[in-house]
């Protein structure tokens, strides 16, 4: 395929999710979403740029900001805005919500709201591919805050020594809460990997959905041959931490570095192919919202459901 | 005396500690930045500097362990953590290393070490922000666990437990950080160890721990207009237990109901059922009730949110139950919400 109809793909994932996201915004004051939400708006290029260097039957594990990857690994829209909703046809029947979206039916198999505790079962899913000789890798995403836990120091080792097919992939965006990566690490990511004899990269435009779909491809072929690999993108979160305001205002960052980036959006600079793909995308959000809507709420029968 | 938050109450402790004290410093994530742990940390960096409050890595496993390297050597480190959730982390720490330090130093040294951490519901926070985990803490021998419910039991507890020689592990519910009332502004301790009753009563003892003395509170009004009269008893510290105050309480009154903000089983609630049993078995006319989280980790929506916490509700129908009294209609009764902010006073 042409780079110019993979750009289309992949755009069209990414607007999706910023217009699924911007949904939830307009919701928010509603208060039919009872729940925190953490938007990746601005960061959407990473999640769909690796998701299609993923195969389908790759795995994902994931953080409570993962709107993009649920949407890039295929879950449904119906089911997502139901889970947000906290109504039975949610994708995990209302009890969730929006910081532990999971859809192992698409491959993604679960996300954390506990900072860097999914990384380690990525490196256990990879080993079990490993085990039964497939081809399969698995994916630990996370952002640049998670590398400071001693998991994910443990998580390298371990899986350099089993020479695990994992690959590790940081979403920098510079940012743990209200916190700068410089006052919290005194680390460089791709140099630690290194001392583990972990290969890596890392990509500086993270706003480019087709250099961080070649990134993935082939940081995912080397993985595939049998090893792990950290892949770090750069990227910006437009909006607050937690929440669907911006955080400007809090003075712990100016709008600069987030408006240079916007200035190389594409989401927003490609007024043209957005306009053209809009219409259809948002007819499939008023359905999912819709079915939300319509989505009977848990209760008293549903309490004690699923626990074990 | 003038009106103070919770929260406002927290800070001025840690303030009047940390001008009083130089060694007393406080750290952890996201302590020194804008939101300031729920507004208890507000003003410390500038009024202290960085060097005595500041922000860490996501490392609640290495913290910790700093933390009790610099209170063996003469410091007194606070260690925040804005859920328990994320104190989990800091367990090895806290169990293997700072609960027996003193103990395998055969009492040379000692761990003036305070750990806050943030308890309690909010809003779809869902299973991993919304934990107690009271038993997992009172269960260890060499800390000290403190829950406090009021603003002024907060600051004196607080300030109790930065001068106290021993690790103290402080449980902060996020709703109380709103309840207000006069708290005197000088610096003070309550002892830690020493409970309170919150209100007097003689047919029925609640034992409240933490927000559940808010709800028991409700349910104390509800059921004084039908002429039950409540007895509300507040631990304040769980680790060690003011267990004669409990014990005198049911006594009196012949009843006993633990109303906790943690699950049921294995919980704080269980420690407290047994101890009332060995100690008042002959007083009882009947058997001691418990209420708590539902048995399954915590729903993010709002109807299970509903049926997995106990409330007010819980506690009038728990205290009907037990003198017999038929289930009241509670409609016209103003419970509370989230929405609605809680305002003290007790
Ligand atoms: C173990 C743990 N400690 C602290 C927190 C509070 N917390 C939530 S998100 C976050 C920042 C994480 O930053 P990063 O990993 O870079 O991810 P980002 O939010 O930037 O996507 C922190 C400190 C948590 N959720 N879990
Ligand atoms: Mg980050």
């Amino acid at each position: 395929m042409k780079d110019e109809a993979i750009y289309r793909r992949l755009f069209r994932t990414a607007l999706l999710i910023r217009l699924v996201e911007e949904r939830i915004i307009d919701l928010y004051p509603s208060d039919k979403i009872q729940s925190p939400v953490h938007l990746s708006i601005g960061q959407e290029a990473v999640a769909v740029g690796v998701c299609d260097g993923l195969k389908p039957d790759d795995l994902v594990f994931a953080t409570y900001r993962s709107h993009g990857f649920y949407i890039a690994k295929g879950g449904s829209l119906d089911a997502m805005f139901a889970e947000l909703y906290g109504r039975k046809g949610g994708v995990s029947g209302g009890k969730a919500g929006s910081m532990h979206l999971a859809a192992p039916e698409v491959g993604l198999m679960g996300s954390s709201a506990v900072v860097a505790s999914t990384i380690p079962h990525a490196v256990g899913a990879g080993l079990s591919f490993k085990r039964r000789g497939a081809s399969q890798i698995a994916v630990a995403v996370f952002g640049d805050g998670a590398t400071e836990e001693g998991v994910y120091h443990e998580s390298l080792n371990f899986a350099a020594l089993m020479k695990v097919p994992v690959l590790f992939l940081c979403e920098d965006n510079g940012l743990a809460v209200h916190s700068h990566r410089p006052a919290r690490q005194s680390y460089r990511l791709t140099g630690h990997a290194a001392s583990f004899g972990i290969a890596t990269r890392r990509v500086e435009e993270g706003w480019d959905v087709l250099a961080i779909r070649r990134a993935t491809l082939d940081a995912a072929a080397r993985v595939r041959a049998g090893e792990p690999f950290v892949l770090e993108i750069a990227t910006s979160r437009y909006k607050e931490h937690v929440g669907v305001g911006e955080d400007f205002h809090f003075n712990y960052r100016t709008s600069d570095g987030v408006d240079a980036w916007k200035r190389r959006d594409p989401l927003i600079v490609d007024t043209k192919l957005a306009a053209a793909l809009r219409p259809e995308i948002d007819r499939e959000i008023e359905a999912a919202v819709a079915f939300a809507e319509a989505s009977p709420a848990p209760g008293r029968a549903e309490l004690l459901t699923d626990v074990i | 005396m003038r009106k103070l938050d919770y929260a406002g109450a927290i800070r001025e402790a840690t303030a009047q500690e940390m001008e009083r004290d130089p060694r007393v410093f406080v750290y952890g994530i996201g302590v020194p930045t804008w939101s300031s742990i729920f507004g208890t940390t507000k003003g410390l960096p500038e009024k202290f500097g960085k060097e005595r409050c500041f922000d860490t890595p996501i490392s609640e496993d290495a913290m910790t362990g700093f933390g009790l390297g610099a209170a063996i050597r003469g410091l007194r480190p606070i260690h925040i953590h804005i859920r328990v959730d994320f104190m989990i982390l800091a367990t090895n720490q806290l169990i293997n290393m700072v609960s027996n330090y003193t103990y395998s130093t055969g009492g040379k040294l000692k761990v003036p070490l305070v750990v806050r951490a943030v308890i309690g519901r909010g809003w779809g926070q869902g299973a991993q922000h919304s934990k107690s985990l009271f038993s997992n803490f009172t269960h260890i021998p060499g800390l000290k666990v403190i829950a406090p419910t009021t603003p002024s039991d907060m600051k004196g507890m607080l300030t109790a437990a930065i001068r106290d020689d021993n690790p103290v592990i402080c449980f902060e519910h996020r709703w109380l950080y709103w309840a207000e009332e006069d708290v005197p502004e000088e610096p003070y301790e309550i002892p830690l160890g020493v409970g309170r009753i919150l209100r007097p009563g003689k047919d029925v003892t609640i034992v409240g721990l933490s927000w559940m003395n808010v709800e028991a509170r409700l349910a104390a009004d509800i059921l004084a207009k039908r002429g039950v009269s409540v007895e509300i008893v507040d631990p304040r510290t769980l680790a060690p237990l003011d267990e004669d105050l409990i014990v005198e309480s049911v006594k009196r009154t012949g009843r006993c109901i633990i109303a906790d903000c943690d699950w049921v089983d294995s919980g704080f609630s269980a420690e407290l059922s047994a101890r009332i049993n060995e100690k008042c078995f002959g007083r009882l006319k009947a058997p001691v009730k418990r209420i708590g989280f539902a048995h399954t980790p915590a729903p993010t929506v709002r109807e299970l949110e509903n049926e997995f916490y106990p409330n007010a509700r819980t506690v009038v129908h728990a205290v009907e139950d037990m003198l017999g009294l038929e289930a009241a209609n509670l409609d016209g009764e103003d419970f509370f919400s989230h929405e609605r902010r809680f305002r003290g006073p007790f």
